[in-house]
């Protein structure tokens, strides 16, 4: 019998530490994560700082509770993997340092992974994922459209030009007086509301797959100061529905447009902004009513935001590739796809 | 017991291989490079130089802070991922202790870490029958009330870091003769100092628990706690698992 491929994953780029055990890229045996929200919502975001000191007393607890759940030993190992960017330096490096150790101490690989690739292969914990495939991913600091021509290939044909869509959401969300972090809140206010502000849909009829939420930002921010300055009070429950219909028709019909324009039988929707239930919905009605042979897949909500699961699933592809690191690897906060070649920002 | 030492509390990095009381072996680094790009490559080599292999160390020590936040983390996140990973004893040991135990001198020594806006990290340490002894605890403070502190004392007060040179005038304005000075190399931290001091020290009951010793909360956590004076009490965890 083949050993089995057993992957020690470590995640720490937000205000999120994980650690997770994942088998041949596909099933977990543990996914142990420790989340920051009561401590960042303090101060309505991450405070850097405040996060990376969170990581340092956590990670290794969250390792031998991965290890531990999943009931493995070091020799059963093939591999640690870790995220090594894009996010917050220091929280980052709390990561990278504490996998390279495991990695050097028992003589184990050790595989870096772009944390965007973690987001998009959450989605292998669904299915199997079938290339060409197109991937959107929407969080907190990231709004792309990624085209994978192959596994673990990645090439951003369209992007956000300001603000990521999750950072809208927050924003919003603050101007509402909801509490950090603010998705799930408007997500719920929607659900009650109408869209009857008709804010603007921002890029929608450019040719391009980009967007710009900055624009939607200010319009809603406008709205509602206006409105405070005549003494009138607004339908919180109608300027969440309003926004977030903005939000959703700009990103559902672009991703719809590049799912026609590549030669893609599936669409992924990762990232923390993935787990919005209107997103979903529109999405679902969208491949239905144009390309009801396309396959949408989206995590489970478990999976949408940082978890170390999804940087062992993307670790598994990439080793497969050639992907390794030594005791030199160092964070890369700023760590991107390419973007396609004939991609104009 | 086998010792694996590592400090990277400051510019420098040093690490140290000591078996009982003999150096195998160390490194310091002290060039404009990551912290995080250095540290286990050093580890590596001398491991390699000394014939030794991870998991024959018994015991791994680390400078605690103070120093710069990232700098601290990096030591102390890679030292206590070691012992835990190979379950071995960790122990932790001040920044300001390391550089402390470089000098011999007598009377009372001041170690100064610079921490901006005319704040430092310091704290005073004597050497008593061969031991060094935390006099004053390590603080972050302004230089001023801690050279009127010192001011009163009769002893000799010997200021040790590289960052000294930056406040040897303000000290001689304060304290005169009785001020001493030690900086450039020979104020580097020197790990197999770090190693000694750590045979000497308890391990710690709680590895996960771990963490820096910072001296300062972060500004985010002030100004939360000046506008929400009790919250401090009683608040749920602020960090859980889900």
């Amino acid at each position: 019998m083949a050993k089995r491929e057993l992957i020690l994953a470590f995640e720490s780029s937000c205000d999120e530490t994980s650690v997770a055990v994942i088998e041949d890229g596909a099933k977990i045996l543990s996914n142990i994560i420790a989340s920051q929200i009561n401590s960042q919502k303090r101060f309505g975001g991450v405070v850097p700082e405040v996060a990376s000191r969170h990581h340092v007393e956590q990670v290794t607890l969250c390792a031998e509770e991965a290890m531990t759940e999943a009931g493995v030993t070091y020799a059963d190992l093939s591999a640690v993997a870790v995220t090594y960017g894009p996010g917050l330096v220091g929280a980052l490096l709390i990561g990278v340092a504490a996998a390279k150790t495991v990695a050097f101490a028992h003589h184990l690989p050790l595989i870096p992974v772009n944390h965007m690739a973690g987001h998009i292969y959450a989605a292998r914990f669904v299915k199997p994922l079938v290339y060409p495939l197109l991937a959107l991913l929407v969080s907190g600091g990231h709004t792309e459209i990624v085209y994978l021509k192959a596994a673990g290939e990645f090439e951003i044909i369209g992007d956000t030009r300001d603000d990521a869509a999750g950072e809208a959401f927050d924003k919003v969300g603050r101007v509402l007086n909801l509490t950090y972090p603010a998705g799930k809140k408007i997500d719920d206010l929607s659900k009650q509301g109408q869209d009857t502000f008709n804010f603007p849909r921002a890029m929608l009829h450019e040719p391009n797959y980009d967007f710009s939420f900055s624009g939607l930002k200010s319009a809603f921010i406008n709205t509602v100061h206006n409105a405070e300055q005549r003494g009138e009070t607004l339908s919180k429950v109608d300027l969440a529905a309003s926004f977030q219909a903005s939000v959703i028709d700009v990103i559902v019909q672009k991703t719809m447009r590049a799912a026609k324009a590549y030669p893609v039988q599936q669409l992924v929707v990762a990232g923390g902004v993935a787990a919005n239930s209107g997103l979903r919905a529109a999405f679902q009605q969208a491949v239905a009513a144009e390309t009801p042979d396309m396959d949408v897949i989206f995590p489970p909500l478990r999976l949408c935001s940082d978890n170390g699961a999804m940087i062992g699933a993307a670790a598994h592809v990439l080793w497969a590739k050639g992907a390794h690191a030594d005791g030199r690897l160092n964070a890369d906060p700023g760590l991107s796809f390419d973007y396609a070649s004939d991609f104009q920002a | 017991m086998l010792v694996l030492a590592m400090d990277t509390s400051n510019q420098a990095l040093s690490v140290a291989l000591v078996r009982d009381e003999a150096l195998l072996a160390e490194t310091t680094i002290n060039i404009r490079k990551t912290h995080s790009e250095s540290l286990l490559p050093a580890i590596e080599n001398l491991m390699t130089a000394a014939n030794i292999e991870p998991a024959d160390v018994d015991r791994f020590v680390v400078a605690q802070g103070p120093g710069s936040y990232t700098g601290i983390r990096i030591a102390v996140t890679t030292a206590k991922t070691f012992a835990w990973t190979l379950q071995k004893e960790l122990v932790g040991i001040s920044s300001l202790a390391v550089v402390a135990s470089n000098t011999q001198a007598t009377g009372l020594i001041v170690p100064v870490f610079n921490a901006r806006r005319n704040a430092v990290f310091t704290g005073a340490y004597c050497w008593q029958q061969g031991q060094l002894v935390n006099v004053l605890p390590d603080r972050h403070q302004d230089l001023a009330p801690l050279l009127a502190e010192l001011a009163s004392q009769t002893a000799p007060v010997t200021f040790i870091g590289t960052d000294v040179p930056l406040f040897q005038d303000q000290i001689q304005a304060a304290l005169g003769d009785q001020a001493q000075f030690v900086s450039g190399w020979a104020a580097l931290p020197q790990a197999r100092q770090l190693a000694w001091l750590g045979e000497q020290g308890q391990p710690v009951a709680n590895q996960h628990r771990f963490a820096p010793q910072y001296l300062r909360q972060t500004e985010a956590e002030v100004n939360w706690l000046k506008q929400h004076p009790t919250a401090s009490k009683g608040h749920e965890p602020y960090v859980e698992e889900i």
